[in-house]
Order: structure tokens, then sequence, then C-alpha cells
């Protein structure tokens, strides 16, 4: 339809003509992206800007060159400790999170619709509970009253209360459950929907071609059917944990017992907001910045040749 | 073929949770996956469950030895101890209540209406950047907030808008996973609609109010459900000091920090906070499943 223009018109009346028709269009997207652009565009470019300068928000930022990344690679050892527990927290939710999600998404598609709708309810839950995560602090309260502890004493298993989130040992296996039991979120519900909307015929056209198990027809139909979902639910999953953060300071408290639980973003959040770093702090988030990014595009490339 | 009794008690088994006619099922595979559903529903639920007692258990249950988990006089004690524990404190329990509710449905409200006028033209229309936005969208998804926390906050200060509901409300608004959904929802309803509409001399305003607003329902409740799940868990964190604008979030926080004395009050608080996201949940269930069947990401 757009494409019979009269040749007449020159170039610049041809624009005018576009944002004429368009402008209702414009109209419409204009107070979402007025709002994305200030507070999810301007924060990256700013964040990258002040990465390279000392700001503490009472004076102006001054020109630091690359003097925040290298002491920020080199001499602070903490961050050193933040990275070390950020991947570590990363690559057991990241993960264990996004298979877990897909397992029972696909479980859960085998059940009748009733029990179907129940079971997604029962394991999508947590992450939609606000705070209510903040019970497994009580769960594992340090106290004789703390509910594990309980539990362990009367079982005869230990007979003193065990510390649980003042052990540098243990905290990073809490921080790990808590998290992963809040991780059938967004990515979940993609893969429940995901997995009813594959076309039925072809898992009988299969059927007949010879596929012996769920197994194969896991790999051969399901999957390749589903990649776009896979594709969406890994980015919601990475970013998500290697974004680990809030969960950590309030089961773990912040600081943490030996920084146990100390990640980039609290080491990020420290700095700016304790310390008032400000530039260090953006020099901090830039950098995860760029591994969320590109860790992000690199499974996406990965996930493309999922059943190819 | 004869079966064997252990194969036919299985056979039975999983029938009751599973419809008939699934290809190519092995029944012990039925089973392992079928315990392996039931064994992490219980870690999925037990804490919820654990909640839910502790709510309704009188302050001997709670602390009795060895803990039961299932409470056996229920009692609302819990519920008057939370209001009296706050009325001696300087805010009131009703008042963060009357924040989150706040936050969450202004900030839902408006996230759905303004990405949904974005999704239109987004999903509907081929103009110039189109594309170039759309694909900011997918990129935007790859990050976290808390990776713009700082210079968030500098931007923040400089609008005004610190200790005021507006800095977690403003940023809400333009989630980009909501905009996200709405267009991908957006792009599989038929075109012809909407150039019939054109034709017949309608806007785009009124076509997206008119004809393609009512179309997307099943995408407005998820981007609420989305929305909710931010909004409902936000503690304010560094954009709200001001004690009397603090969610409620925040407030079990500092429950919970009370320690292990609180337990019955803290269950209290929890599920109050869990119950209201989670009937959202369950009322509008299967629109969110629509929606999130066209959630993937395309090339």
């Amino acid at each position: 339809m757009e494409h019979t223009q009269p040749t007449t018109l020159d170039r610049k009346q041809q624009r005018r003509r576009d944002f004429q028709k368009n402008k209702p269009l414009y109209v419409l997207m204009a107070p979402y992206f007025a709002l994305f652009f200030v507070f999810t565009v301007l924060p990256v470019v700013a964040s990258i800007l002040l990465s390279f300068s000392y700001f503490n928000m009472l004076e102006l930022p001054t020109f630091a060159a690359w003097d925040n990344y290298r002491k920020l690679f080199f001499e602070d050892d903490v961050f050193m400790v933040a990275v070390k527990n950020t991947f570590m927290f990363a690559i057991v939710t990241g993960p264990i999170g996004y298979f877990a999600a897909f397992l029972f998404a696909w479980l859960v598609n085998e059940l009748k619709p009733k029990i179907r709708a129940f079971m997604t309810l029962v394991f999508y839950a947590p992450s939609i509970s606000g705070g209510a995560y903040l019970i497994w602090k009580l769960i594992f309260s340090g106290d004789v009253y703390g509910y594990l502890n309980a539990t362990l004493i009367n079982w005869g298993i230990i007979t003193e209360p065990v510390q649980w989130l003042q052990n540098p040992d243990f905290i990073p296996v809490i921080i790990i459950l808590v998290q992963l039991w809040m991780s059938l979120g967004v990515s979940f519900l993609a893969f429940v929907a995901g997995l009813q909307s594959v076309d039925r015929t072809l898992y009988e056209a299969g059927a007949v071609d010879g596929i012996k198990n769920r197994w194969q027809e896991l790999w051969y139909i399901t999957l390749p059917s589903m990649k776009p979902q896979l594709m969406f639910s890994a980015v919601i999953q990475i970013t998500a944990s290697l974004a680990i953060a809030e969960v950590a300071m309030q089961v773990a408290g912040f600081p943490s017992v030996e920084n146990a639980g100390h990640t980039v973003v609290t080491h990020l959040i420290y700095h700016g907001t304790t310390k008032f770093e400000l530039g260090y702090a953006s020099a901090i988030a830039t950098v995860l910045f760029v591994v969320m990014l590109g860790s992000n595009l690199m499974v996406q490339k990965l996930l493309r040749r999922v059943g190819t | 073929m004869k079966q064997n009794l252990p194969t036919r008690l299985i056979k039975r088994l999983v029938r009751l949770i599973q419809p008939k006619g699934s290809l190519n099922r092995s029944v012990w595979g039925d089973l392992v996956l079928m315990l392996a559903l039931l064994l992490f529903g219980v870690f999925s639920a037990y804490p919820m469950v654990f909640i839910i007692n502790n709510a309704f258990k009188p302050f001997n249950e709670i602390f009795i030895f060895p803990p039961k988990l299932f409470v056996r006089n229920p009692t609302l004690d819990n519920f008057v101890d939370l209001i009296n524990l706050m009325a001696d404190s300087w805010i009131p329990i009703t008042r963060y209540v009357f924040n989150t509710l706040f936050i969450t449905i202004l900030g839902t409200v408006g996230h759905v209406i303004l990405a949904s006028m974005a999704a239109y033209p987004l999903a509907k229309h081929e103009f110039k950047g189109v594309r170039t936005l759309n694909r900011i969208i997918v990129y935007s998804l790859m990050f976290n907030a808390t990776v713009t926390a700082i210079p968030g906050y500098v931007i923040m200060s400089g609008l005004g808008l610190v200790d005021t509901y507006w800095a977690i409300i403003l940023p809400a608004f333009a989630f980009s996973l909501g905009l996200y959904l709405m267009k991908n929802f957006m792009v599989q309803i038929p075109t012809l609609y909407i150039e019939s509409a054109f034709i017949d001399g309608a806007s785009h305003y009124q076509i997206f109010w008119k004809i393609v607003m009512p179309l997307v329902k099943p995408a407005w409740l998820t981007l609420t459900i989305l929305s909710f799940q931010t909004l409902w868990g936000a503690t304010g964190g560094q954009y709200i000091y001001d004690e009397s604008l603090k969610p409620l979030s925040f407030a079990l926080g500092q429950i919970v920090g009370g320690g292990i004395g609180r337990t019955g009050v803290v269950a209290a608080v929890s599920l109050f906070m869990m119950v209201v996201p989670v009937t959202v949940f369950l009322v509008s269930q299967s629109s969110i499943i629509q929606t999130m069947a066209h959630s993937g990401i395309k090339e």
C-alpha cells in the first residue's frame, strides 16, 4: 500500500508526509518512550560516562580516565570476592533455574488441566509473593527455635543449634537455595505457555515416523518448536542470575559475614550509597552491564542452534 | 502382553493425574518424573504452608518442641499482635499497606496503559525507527535495573523525585518486559481488522482504543501480574528514606529483623504479602498462559 508513492515528490516532502500520516503513532509511543529514555537509556549512558570520572554527588565529576577500572581490577580485593560469588551464584542458579523452569513446565504440561493449573500455581507462587521469602530467615534462624535447628535437634542429627546465616560455608548455599526457590518465574510461565501451544499433530506425525520415547519426542519435536521461548527465558534467567543482591542482602545481611554473600551488585550498592564513590560504582555497573549483555548475546547464539 | 502387578498399579496412579492418550510413554519414566514433580512441589510449597500455618498458630504452638508444621488451635492472635506491635511504633501498619497498594495499583495501571499505547505502533505499523525501537527493547531485557541504580539515583534526585512514590512508580510505567510481551501479543492481531477500520475512516487512536485494546485483554492481565510482582515486593531501597512513605516489604524486613520472637507476626505479614498476588494470578492464569505463548524472541 505504502509503496505506490508518486515519484515527483522530493524526499523532504515525502518525509514530512510520512510524519504527518504517522503522527498519531508517534504520539501514542511518546509517553512510554520518554520514560523509558529517562529511566533506562539515560542511566546506561550516564553510567558509562561516570565510570571515567571521580564523582561524589556534592562536587561536579572530574575526569579520571581508566583509574576506576584500574583500581577495580588490580587493587580491590573485595571486588574479586564479589566477582567470585556472583559467578558462583550465576553458574548455579542460572542454568539450574533455567532447566528447572523447563523441566517443571514440561512435567506440568503432562497433567490434567485442573491439576496442571494447581501445580503451575505451586511452582510460580514463590516468585510473585514479594517479601515472603524472608520466611527462610526464620527457617534458618540460628537459635534453637529456628525451624531447621529444632527439627534437626529433634531428630538427633545435631545437639547444638547451628548458626546457619553466620557461617560463611552455609551462607552461599542458603542464598542459592532461596534464589532457586524463587526462580520459577516469568520463564517458567513462558515455557508452560510454549508447551501448550506446540502443534499436537506434530507428535502424532512423530510417532508414525518412529519416535520411540519421550526423550526423542522432546529433542526432535518439542524443543525445536519452542525455540523462541527458549531464547526469551534464557534472557530472563541470565539477567536475573547475574543480578542476585536483594535476597543475598536480606538473608545473609549486609555486609555479610566474611563477605560470603557479597556480589557485584552489593559491591556496587556499597560503593555507591555508603561511600558515595559514584564514579567507582559506575565502573562496577558498567562491567556488570557488559557481562550481562555479553553472556546474553552469547547464549542467544548458542540457542539458535537447538534442534538444527 | 500380560503386565505384572506393580506396573499396572503405577499405570493406575499415573492415570489419576495424566490425561489419556499420551504417546510414547514408558511406565517407569512416568513414575520417576511424577516423583520428581512431587518432591519439588513439596519444596516449592513448604515455605508457603509454613507461612499459612504459623500465621494462625497461638504463641505456645510456635515455640513448641519438637516443632509441628500444622496448626492445631488456629487463632487470629498474630494479626492482632501485628496491629498492636505497629501501633506502638511511629508508623501504623495500615500506612505501609496503603503505600504498597498505592504504588502497586497506580504503577500497574499506568504501565498497562502506556505500554499498550507504545506497543500498538511497534506491532502493527511500519515506519522509520520501528526496527531500532524493537531491538532496543529486546536489548533492554538483557540487563537489570540494578546496573543503572547509581545514575538512576542521580537522575531521580535531579528530577526531585527522591522520597516520593513517583521514584518507584514512574520507572515502573516503562518496564520493558511489559512492552515486549504486549507487542508480541499484538503482532498476531490480523492486520485486516486494522486496515478495514482505517478505510472506514477510524483514526489511529480509535483503532487502538476500540479495536486493539479489547483484543489484547489476556495481555493486560499478564502485564498486570508481572508489574504487580515487581511493585508488590519493592522495598523503596535507595529512593525512599521517609519512613511514612516506605512500602510493606520494607516493614516486613524490619519485623523479621526483630528476630524469632515475632515468628507469628512475620508469618501474618508474609501471608498478606503472598495472598494478594497469588489471588491475582489465580484469577488470571489462563489469560496469562495465552499471552506467554507469544513471549518468544524471534529473529
